[in-house]
């Protein structure tokens, strides 16, 4: 799926929160959106997820208008939101098959569904548990299985890895690079942890609503004459590199 | 999307909500203690100082506890509905609204569907109550116990708009203590759960009037009338006319970014 920003601004009030935002995600890549706390990222899914109004400019999703057909986009996006957003005392099954339900899912395709989706992320043994009883990297991999039941062609991460350990923010991220490349899926991935980044990766860099940054790691490195992405990041935002 | 969708979406939201409720049993069974008593505690020292006279649906003298008892489904069904319809906009069940909305399916609907979720366990904890309520004499007939579904059926969707409306356009009462006391107790001491509006006219004919004008009074009267098995239009009608109104206000007003489903909110811009 092609993502299309137009010009996105928005804000809270008098605030300012999104100034002028245009990008493009392709096809089948991963992407980071790489800003310190406070740049607008949230602001940015909200906007994408349609939990916020679009203010000024235009989404499209593979040509549609977001403002125009809203639910036909909501079929195609998978959500990852920063705060834990499952039921604690359902299992991880019963999450699985409500979400599956509010996409419209039949009882059966959801099980079937829910099953792949559990194999996938190595967590077939725990369907019968309820999420309280999980660590946190498990819980996190319950929202990914989630978000994809649909099968939607664009998932949206925002800041998933925050409250994990180094490990599973590794393994996480591993995970979500291997959908993309077995999937095809679209990738945006919220973060402001410049290490879950690769030079490679299309990176854009979101600093006080406005986009300083959109193109490969390497491509951006190379136009501000840094070293790395973190060097990069640091001139364009003088935001900590961590 | 397909009407089966539409099904598979209806069902799933009321399965989570009894699943929910299953996992909180015991909080719906403690909740059951405040009608209970103002039935058996309240009733019984009321019951010397408030004579009640025959007035329909009744055809004959009847206790206090009698009276008061269809107030007190009413007064279930008013306190379930605000505290779910605030946990949609606030705290508890945030993570869970951000869920719901994700559906491609239209947010009227959803809302809808979720608020008669929680309407249809209320309805739940009612006829919990009526059964208590049939051990200490308050005996409606056999029918009734059918008859008086959809009545509160309407009442829950009444009130669960109301709350949804309120939660989300009035920040000042943004916690369960704010509208208890703006809302919930105004509406229940100003209607006729507890006393018979004529009553209320003799004491003061403005407030009479203000009973009139309360909708509860009239789910109230809905729910009264159905359980004795007759029919009041009047209350019926309204109760229904002022359902469709709410719900509409309720679920075309509502907007995320009004309530905190977005956390970047208020606190400064993300």
């Amino acid at each position: 799926m092609t993502i299309e920003a137009r010009q996105i601004g928005f804000r809270y009030g008098h605030t300012p929160v999104l100034k002028d935002v245009s990008f493009t995600l392709a096809p089948g890549q991963f992407h980071a959106l790489l800003g310190p706390n406070g740049a607008g990222k949230s602001t940015l899914f909200g906007l994408m997820t349609r939990l916020l109004a679009l203010q000024s400019g235009e989404l499209f999703m593979d040509g549609q208008s977001l403002r125009k057909q809203p639910a036909d986009a909501m079929r195609h996006i998978g959500v990852v939101f920063q705060q834990n957003a499952l039921d604690m005392d359902l299992t991880v099954r019963q999450n699985l098959m409500y979400h599956a339900a509010l996409h419209g899912l039949s009882r059966r395709e959801a099980r079937k569904r829910g099953d792949r989706e559990l194999e996938r992320f190595t967590l077939t043994e725990r369907a019968n548990d309820p999420v309280r009883q999980l660590n946190g990297g498990h819980r996190r991999r319950v929202e990914i299985a989630r978000a994809l039941l649909h099968e939607p062609s664009l998932l949206l991460l925002d800041e998933p890895t925050v409250g994990l350990d180094v490990a599973s923010r590794a393994n996480l991220n591993a995970h979500v690079r291997d959908l993309c490349a077995q999937d095809g899926l679209t990738v945006l991935w919220a973060t402001h942890l410049i290490e879950e980044v690769r030079p490679s990766d299309r990176v854009l860099i979101l600093h006080q609503g406005a986009l300083l940054a959109n193109g490969e790691g390497h491509a951006i490195c190379e136009a501000e004459g840094q070293p790395s992405l973190a060097d990069t990041f640091h001139a364009l935002t003088g935001a900590d590199q961590s | 999307m397909r009407p089966s969708q539409y099904w598979h979406c209806f069902v799933g939201i009321q399965a989570r909500e009894w699943l929910r409720f299953w996992q909180q049993r015991t909080r719906f069974f403690s909740a059951l203690v405040r009608p209970l008593l103002w039935l058996v505690v309240f009733a019984a020292g009321f019951r010397a100082v408030l004579g009640v006279s025959i007035i329909p649906p009744y055809e004959t003298y009847i206790t206090y506890e009698t009276y008061i008892a269809p107030g007190l489904c009413g007064m279930i069904v008013l306190f379930n509905s605000m505290q779910g319809a605030l946990s949609m906009v606030y705290d508890r069940e945030l993570g869970s609204m951000r869920v719901l909305l994700m559906s491609p399916l239209p947010r009227p609907f959803l809302l809808l569907t979720k608020l008669l979720s929680m309407g249809l366990v209320s309805i739940g904890q009612v006829y919990v109550f009526l059964l208590v309520a049939r051990l200490l004499d308050v005996e409606p007939p056999a029918w009734g116990y059918l008859a008086v579904l959809p009545a509160l059926l309407l009442a829950s969707l009444m009130l669960g708009a109301l709350g949804l409306l309120i939660a989300t356009w009035i920040k000042q009462l943004e916690n369960f203590a704010g509208v208890m006391n703006f809302v919930i107790f105004p509406m229940f001491f100003l209607s006729s759960a507890l006393y018979p509006l004529w009553k209320m006219q003799e004491a003061s004919p403005w407030l009479y009037w203000i009973c009139q004008f309360n909708p509860f009074t009239h789910a109230v009267e809905a729910i009264r009338f159905a359980l004795y098995l007759q029919w009041n239009g009047q209350a019926f009608g309204i109760t229904a006319g002022v359902t469709i109104v709410l719900a509409i206000l309720a679920t075309a007003g509502f907007r995320p970014q009004r309530t905190r489903i977005l956390s970047v909110r208020p606190a400064g811009p993300a």
